[in-house]
């Protein structure tokens, strides 16, 4: 296998496809640089001007208003010159290839790309075809990663909880299409969690799942027992009712977080959602406004993420 | 009329014959004449000096894919008939998936014409087993075997209804016709683009189970009983898969079985970082699959070792790994790839030499893959100590789609023979 | 080269300073030697508004060539800044980059009423028309080395040159 392709030959971050493989230190700093972004947001002006003159590029192939206001917001927090594109609904349906669009968004002085694919290894593809001075950061690939999201996780877990090596972390529902269990279960692997679990039932556990460092419960009571941190996932309505799941509600009664179930983790376990919910689903309203909740704070850290992983990798 | 040809000082192997040795193969009329002492009054025309050469049955690939009709802008008839000599393939079976399939008599006229013409490797064309491949309604089999069709097929095409199946092994039957499977269960492989094991699990490719293979083995292989159909099984992929064949024909079903020579090294994991040139069709299981699949070529459950030729356009490859379009160039690495195997394996030449030589020519039913005196004048001269690099400008096939591109293999083909006449000469080195 | 004695500067800055802060003078250091500095200074001057920290990081004009530093720590006003006279600390005086920086930052917390620069050392060649206030004193240091404040555990102040 060749070398680490998101990094450069000095061993710096050149583009940000998955935390999976990245080294602890870049994963801190990314972390670290992120609490630095978060008291900018609490200023008078909530810009600073390390990115002026940079264009950032969304490119969104599926669309996402939600992660792509995020990067948005972060990319112009930065003064960088925002470009959103949803292409999904432009240029590939007329045919157009993928490294086509970038190829022209490359002619258009493009700096740095936030992707977001149906098809894991899009942006790995888009990143190989880069220029040499072009950054990928990966919004979404497939199932495969969602490395901002897993590190707006991580940067909710260390907010809340300090210290990463002596968690336990439940995560549930469906880890069969989910990138962002995979990319939080790298990262809070990386950071030296010693308890990452996976929660559900067999159809929406992806073949060899222990082999990303995970243990794997199929009964949710016993999965959230003595839990820190509980992370609930979405499930697309399509996979609510057919070969997988027989309905949305059998679904909530065994792998829905209710009040009774999140009182057999930790009291002072956090409750964590990447959005958006579907209430009375994966998780019932009482679990998702409780006082346990830190789901909407995830969405302030998650623009301060960015931040981080733009500045990174824009002066690289 | 084929020239007088002595091939002089190389090293004979004849799997078939059981020779490894240092003998001398005269030509004569597009057949071998005499091994070992010239004929008499044999007076040659060429003299092809083979010192330090291997001298070998032409290859006999059972999967080479020539695009025509239809994929003319991925290669075309003549690319991959050039590519089949530069690789020692002189007989090949083409799969029926051409747009249109072959599935009437005047296409496969119409290709076996065109090869012909050619003049090159000799081509069998694999009829279709049902229309367009459909899975639906069967093809006219006996009229297509009049036209030259030597088996059938749904090449990578599902039957999902088995009781189309069930018929079309019943009618195949009928007239002794065989039937060439790839055994997936359609159902179980849908949307399926990656073995689905741990390695698919962290890339988030979509999994193909292993029991998509050994769930349509068994069905089949329970057809089989019924009808009597002779049926060989193409691709196997799984440990498990090479596992019911062995039972199968030990209890003395009609089936034979091939695997895609790339299956014998690689695995899920040379996916690497989503390298779509890894998207093959089986795809590439654990590695316990592979170490079953080259212990079933060795012990013989695999009667065959083919290339799965298939050329692909770049345009094809460079898109997410998903959306890429599987197969992999194969017809110039199967010499180099199954020599690499049978050294791994530490076979004797002669053993990896058969598996792509006198074996597939039983399973297609030819005289061929052996050069006994009254063979076919099919000959691969190759020098197994040269090697070569990889590459798009190396190869000559339009595909340069291969999960080997930049590697360095060992096996380098000199001269190949097609009915007695030289193919094939690499530039630069004159008999 | 013998350099000076920070501790001594430190007191000398602080008796400068005394008859130039009121109750609502702000106090502003730059991370990390100007930091430490405006700690002393401000707990010698016994200011009554909470010391304010700027982390310029975000705002050097070498981003682009050098990318971001790689410890970055949050910048923190506790005050504001809008209306107020403030001082703006750093350990060493160069170029002026530094100073630049730290007052566009300044200027995204508010528009101060005037900002005047304390600096201990004042190495001069500056490249932008920056002029200090109060200084500790004037050091000519050859080019190319590192003019830099430390301080140890127990806390003193002290000038060191890096080659």
């Amino acid at each position: 296998m060749s070398a680490n392709p998101q990094l450069d030959a000095n061993g710096a971050l050149a583009h940000l496809l998955t935390l999976e493989g990245l080294p602890r230190a870049i994963i801190l700093h990314i972390l670290d640089t992120a609490a630095s972004f978060v008291s900018v947001a609490e200023r008078e002006v909530k810009k600073v001007p390390l990115l002026r003159g940079i264009s950032v590029f969304n490119l969104f192939f599926e669309s996402s208003t939600r992660t792509r206001t995020t990067f948005e917001i972060a990319a112009k927090r930065l003064s960088a010159d925002v470009i959103n594109l949803n292409i999904g609904t432009s240029s590939t349906s007329k045919g157009e290839s993928l490294l086509d669009t970038v190829d022209n968004l490359s002619a258009m002085q493009a700096d740095m790309f936030v992707v977001r694919h149906a098809q894991s290894g899009a942006a790995h593809l888009i990143a190989r075809h880069a220029g040499a001075h072009q950054h990928v950061i990966n919004a979404g690939d497939g199932r495969h990663a969602h490395p901002t999201q897993g590190l707006l996780d991580a940067y909710t877990i260390r907010h809340y909880k300090k210290d990463f090596t002596a968690l336990s972390v439940a995560i549930v529902g469906d880890i069969l299409h989910s990138r962002v269990a995979r990319s939080l279960v790298h990262a809070l692997n990386i950071l030296g969690t010693p308890d990452v679990r996976v929660v559900g039932p067999q159809t929406l556990l992806p073949a060899g799942v222990e082999s990303l460092g995970v243990r794997v419960f199929h009964d949710m009571r016993k999965g959230l027992a003595g839990a820190d941190v509980v992370v609930m996932l979405r499930l697309q309505n399509e996979r609510m009712r057919g070969p997988l799941l027989p309905s949305a509600q059998e679904f909530n009664k065994y792998y829905g977080l209710t009040p009774d179930k999140l009182a057999l983790a930790r009291p002072d376990a956090i409750v964590m959602h990447p959005g958006p919910m579907n209430r009375g689903v994966e998780i019932d309203s009482a679990v998702a406004d409780g006082a346990q909740s830190v789901i909407l704070p995830q969405v302030t850290f998650g623009i301060a993420v960015r931040m981080a992983v733009m500045s990174i990798l824009g002066g690289s | 009329m084929a020239a007088r040809i002595r091939i002089r000082g190389g090293r004979l192997v004849d799997p078939r014959h059981g020779v490894d040795a240092q003998r001398d193969l005269y030509l004569a009329d597009g057949r071998v004449v005499a091994v070992g002492a010239a004929p008499e009054g044999f007076a040659a025309d060429r003299t092809i000096e083979a010192a330090g050469l291997v001298v070998a049955p032409g290859l006999v690939d059972l999967a080479a894919r020539l695009r025509e009709p239809g994929f003319e802008y991925k290669a075309t008839l003549e690319s991959e008939m050039l590519a089949a000599v530069a690789g020692g393939v002189t007989s090949l079976a083409c799969p029926p998936d051409t747009d249109p399939p072959l599935d009437e008599p005047g296409l496969v006229e119409m290709l076996t014409r065109r090869a012909r013409s050619l003049n090159l490797a000799r081509v069998y064309p694999v009829g279709a087993l049902t229309a367009k491949l459909e899975g639906e309604r069967l093809t006219e089999m006996a009229e297509l075997a009049e036209h030259g069709c030597v088996a059938f097929s749904q090449a990578n095409a599902p039957i999902t209804d088995t009781q189309v199946l069930w018929r079309a092994l019943q009618y195949a039957a009928t007239f002794g016709f065989a039937v060439w499977l790839r055994p997936e269960d359609a159902h179980l492989a849908r949307n399926g683009v990656a073995h689905d094991g741990a390695f698919a699990t962290r890339l988030g490719l979509p999994g193909i189970p292993a029991i998509a293979e050994t769930v349509a083995v068994g069905t089949i292989l329970e057809l089989v009983r019924a009808t009597g159909t002779r049926v060989h099984l193409c691709r196997l992929s799984s440990a498990d898969g090479v596992a019911l064949v062995r039972a199968a024909k030990r209890a003395g079903l009609p089936v034979t079985c091939d695997v895609a020579v790339h299956h014998l090294h690689l695995s899920d994991l040379d996916i690497g970082y989503f390298d779509s040139h890894a998207r093959v069709v089986p795809p590439f299981r654990g590695g316990r699959d592979r170490d079953a699949l080259r212990a079933g070529v060795a012990d013989g459950t695999i009667d065959a070792v083919c290339s799965d030729h298939t050329p692909v356009d770049e345009d094809a490859k460079q898109t997410p790994f998903g959306e890429s379009e599987p197969g992999a160039t194969g017809l110039e690495l199967l010499l180099p790839l199954a020599l690499k195997w049978g050294e791994e394996a530490h076979l004797p030449l002669a053993a990896a030499l058969a598996a792509v030589t006198g074996s597939p020519a039983r399973v297609l039913g030819i005289d061929g893959g052996h050069l006994g005196v009254g063979a076919p004048g099919d000959v691969c001269v190759f020098d197994p100590a040269a090697h070569f690099r990889v590459a798009a400008g190396t190869l000559r096939s339009q595909g340069k789609n291969t999960p080997y591109l930049g590697y360095e293999l060992a096996g380098v083909v000199r001269y190949t023979l097609v009915r007695g006449d030289v193919r094939y000469e690499a530039a630069g080195e004159r008999g | 080269m013998q350099l000076p004695d920070a501790e001594a500067l430190c007191a000398d800055l602080a008796r400068q300073l005394r008859a130039h802060v009121t109750p609502e003078t702000g106090m502003v250091g730059i991370h990390t030697g100007g930091a430490w500095l405006a700690e002393r200074l401000h707990r010698a001057l016994a200011l009554a508004l909470p010391l304010g920290t700027l982390d310029i990081s975000f705002y050097r004009d070498d981003y682009r060539t050098t990318g971001l530093h790689k410890s970055v720590r949050a910048s923190r006003i506790p005050f504001d800044v809008g209306g107020r006279h403030l001082l703006l600390v750093d350990d060493v005086l160069y170029t002026g980059r530094t100073v630049r920086a730290a007052m566009n930052e300044l200027f995204d917390y508010g528009r101060p009423e005037s900002i005047r620069l304390v600096a201990l050392v004042d190495r001069g060649e500056r490249e932008l028309p920056i002029c200090p206030q109060f200084v500790g004193t004037a050091l000519g240091v050859p080019g190319g080395s590192m003019l830099r404040l430390g301080r140890d555990a127990g806390g003193r102040l002290a000038l060191r040159l890096d080659a």
